[in-house]
């Protein structure tokens, strides 16, 4: 039996990761990623303390999490193919139009 | 129906206004279409070269003369028959009325006809009401009886000018504010037909505003007579505080209760009167805001004669005579009116003497006259001082109107210098202007001389006169015949001085014209009759008349003497009857030796009046331009004023007002500049604010926790 605090551990990391990608990289496909990353830390997190206090809450709330996160990943890769098919780049440090 | 014509008051002041209404309409939709029309075309388009510059005579002085007349179209006949038509009828609707009040007891000569409420905030009511009591309807009857003369005049005078609708309309809505003052059965109402005459001046005296300094007389006018009304706002202030009331009878009815509860303290009451009286000199020209009427001389001549002659300048007497209930009970402020008057009646009298313009003659002399009427109400003569406010009316209306009949028959000419020798052109006009001119110098018989001699009586007898008093105004008295003599000898008697030119069209005025002239000569000689003092074996018929208004009060008030004072025939049982007649007779030798002076100057020795004033160069000088005075003003006052306001433009508004406004656009525009930073376009950045925001607020949240 691994300690709880070890799956909220692997689920801190996973996040981190995930956070740290989304701030530094220029890459518009990268940091899709790492969101998904981040999105997957959270799902450990709630797949470990749902398991570890007996409700099915947790698996369930897991469950809807992917199922956003396929939703988000489609709509982000369109609205990214359609971008590089505007700017043909995917940096986003050269997509900074919106600004005063 | 109980009070048969009476109900019927508020005609007189609505005949004007429906006047105003109707050639406003006139004005609006006839007469203005067609001067745009014609100012749209370069000279009169085709009238030819001589019809152009006639009408460039038009557009600078506007006299005209009775050559080139322009078509007139129809609708100046209706004007010309409606504007003098509801003057004419107000003048019979106040005529009935006040046959119909004579019929009535003396004590139950006051009649009040509220028309509908105006004015209802807190314990503030001043309903819309008419009064009619012997000194308002002799006022009702001058107005619209001159008035009437006078717009009859107009007709022919104004005959050439093209803006003849426009000038009717101001004319009767002077009429419509002017029987407002003196019907108002309250101080408020009195006002608003105070400033509503205030406003017609204006628009009078700048009628031809095309004129620089036309346009400047109407603006001097109007910021003058500003200055007084500002006193009459304060005073009915103080009256609606004292008396809870702006109505004439509530407030003269209560005046001897609040005075006995010692309410109302001689202080207060001075605080008042002083306050009315600063208004007074505005409208009627007193020191030391008479120069504006001067000035008002810009105007079309019968408007000087209406408006700055028989009416709107005496609204100030009025005023003071109508509350001589308060007025009595503050000997202060009765004293400063008698001196003002006094003053004024002697200072303005020697202006007149060095004047060549015909018109500024009668301006000075006007003020004159009006610093008599009020010497008579601060000696408590108020009596006397309506009387010579009627009889002035009339003679001051005609020496106007005959100098309008003198200036319309030299195409516009108004110096004296080039006059002379116009009995033979002008002969009505000479008779008529000749029996006012006899009249105001106090020809014994004529009107002038009851009234003016009644002031001088009362000056010298009253327990508020004095002999200085006597003396100032006697004085003025020999001036004012000496310098009218002038005006006369100057203009109708010698050897022609004119232009040829005008020479050549030099003519009698039309009937319009001589007609009023000849009814004003003769009111002007015997208007005096009614008065004629007890003395001279007349009955003073005028004196009865206004006794109700002036003597109740007068005997409610605190200063029993004054009383006795207002009585003028009460008052002279205390002086022997030699005493007066011989006054009488001094004050007449005095007049004579003005007029022998003026026969010696400008008939005898002509070329003496030059000789004299180039012995004393300076003293001429000084006189000639009027003491300085309005030099005086301009240093003193307009120029301090104009400086202040200069000031507070530049450091005031220029740089404490607009450095707010701009200061702040400035502040958030560098904020925005500092903070538009925050916005670089970069989702990365975002996501790292949203970042750092999150684990802020996670951490403020842990260390809450952890602390507690």
């Amino acid at each position: 039996m691994i300690e709880p605090s070890a799956y909220l551990l692997l689920s801190a990391i996973l996040f981190g990761i995930g956070v740290v990608g989304v701030v530094t990289r220029k890459n518009v496909l990268i940091i899709l990623m790492s969101v998904e990353l981040m999105l997957n830390g959270v799902n450990v997190a709630f797949v470990a303390v749902g398991s570890f206090l007996g409700d099915a809450a947790g698996g369930v709330f897991a469950f809807m999490v992917m199922t956003v996160a396929a939703a988000e990943a489609a709509v982000g890769l369109a609205l990214l193919i359609a971008l590089y098919r505007l700017k043909e780049t995917i940096d986003i440090t050269e997509l900074k139009v919106l600004k005063w | 129906m109980v009070n048969g014509i009476l109900d019927y008051l508020w005609l007189v002041p609505a005949l004007p206004l429906l006047g105003v209404v109707l050639n406003g309409a006139i004005a609006l939709f006839a007469e203005r279409p067609l001067l745009l029309k014609e100012a749209g075309l370069p000279l009169a388009g085709g009238h030819g070269a001589a019809h152009g510059s006639h009408d460039d005579a038009h557009g600078t002085s506007s006299h005209g003369s009775a050559h080139g007349h322009h078509e007139s179209p129809a609708y100046r006949k209706l004007v010309a028959l409606i504007a003098p038509g509801v003057v004419g009828a107000a003048f019979v609707v106040a005529l009935l009325c006040v046959l119909s009040l004579a019929s009535r007891p003396a004590d139950g000569r006051t009649f009040v006809q509220i028309l509908f409420p105006w004015i209802q905030a807190g314990s503030l009511l001043v309903p819309a009401g008419l009064q009619l009591d012997p000194l308002s309807s002799v006022m009702a009857l001058v107005v619209t009886g001159v008035g009437f003369l006078i717009h009859v005049y107009s007709v022919g005078y104004m005959s050439h000018e093209r803006a003849f609708a426009r000038y009717f309309v101001y004319l009767n809505l002077f009429m419509f504010a002017m029987l407002t003052l003196v019907l108002a059965n309250n101080y408020l109402l009195m006002f608003v037909g105070w400033e509503g005459v205030g406003l017609c001046s204006y628009l009078l005296i700048g009628f031809w505003y095309e004129k620089q300094s036309a346009s400047d007389a109407g603006k001097k006018a109007f910021v003058a007579n500003r200055i007084g009304d500002f006193g009459v706002l304060l005073a009915m202030f103080l009256v609606f505080w004292t008396f809870g009331s702006l109505s004439y009878t509530e407030v003269f009815a209560k005046v001897p209760l609040l005075r006995e509860s010692g309410v109302l303290t001689t202080g207060l009451a001075t605080a008042i009167t002083l306050l009315l009286f600063l208004g007074a000199t505005g409208k009627s020209a007193q020191i030391p805001l008479y120069v504006w009427l001067p000035d008002a001389m810009e105007g079309p001549t019968p408007v000087s004669a209406l408006i700055h002659a028989a009416t709107m300048v005496t609204a100030g007497v009025y005023m003071v005579a109508r509350s001589s209930a308060l007025f009595l009970l503050a000997p202060d402020t009765m004293m400063v009116v008698a001196v003002i008057g006094a003053i004024t009646a002697i200072f303005s009298a020697t202006i007149g003497i060095c004047q060549t313009d015909i018109k500024r003659v009668l301006a000075y002399s006007t003020v004159s006259q009006l610093g008599y009427m009020f010497l008579a109400c601060g000696v408590g003569a108020f009596t006397a001082g309506i009387f010579h406010l009627v009889t002035h009316a009339f003679f001051k209306a005609l020496l106007f109107l005959g100098s309008g009949s003198v200036i319309h028959a030299l195409s516009g000419e108004q110096d004296m210098r080039k006059m002379g020798g116009l009995r033979k052109y002008v002969p009505v006009t000479f008779f008529t202007m000749f029996a006012a001119t006899l009249a105001i110098a106090g020809i014994p018989g004529l009107s002038g001389f009851f009234s003016k001699d009644e002031i001088l009586w009362q000056a010298f007898s009253s327990p508020h006169g004095s002999p200085v008093l006597w003396g100032v105004a006697a004085a003025a008295a020999g001036i004012t015949a000496f310098y009218m003599f002038r005006l006369v000898f100057l203009t109708f008697f010698g050897d022609s001085r004119m232009d040829p030119e005008v020479e050549k069209h030099a003519h009698e005025s039309p009937w319009t014209m001589t007609v009023p002239l000849s009814i004003l000569a003769v009111l002007s000689v015997a208007g005096g009759w009614v008065g004629i003092p007890a003395v001279l074996g007349g009955s003073n018929f005028f004196e009865h008349w206004l006794a109700p208004v002036f003597h109740p009060v007068a005997a409610a008030g605190a200063h029993g003497a004054a009383a006795a004072g207002a009585h003028g025939a009460q008052g002279a049982v205390h002086h022997p009857v030699v005493l007066e007649i011989g006054l009488m007779a001094l004050s007449v030798a005095i007049a004579l030796c003005g007029i022998g002076l003026a026969y010696f100057l400008y008939r005898v020795r002509t070329g003496k009046p030059d000789e004299i004033a180039a012995r004393w160069p300076n003293l001429y000088d000084v006189v000639y331009h009027k003491y300085y005075i309005d030099e005086f003003y301009e240093w003193a006052v307009i120029r301090r004023i104009v400086n202040f306001s200069t000031g507070l433009w530049q450091m005031f508004d220029a740089l404490f007002i607009d450095g707010i406004v701009n200061g702040a656009a400035a502040l958030v525009r560098a904020a925005g500049e500092r903070v538009r930073r925050l916005q670089g376009g970069v989702v990365g950045g975002y996501a790292f604010s949203l970042l750092a925001g999150a684990v802020l607020l996670v951490g403020y949240i842990l260390y809450r926790s952890v602390v507690q």
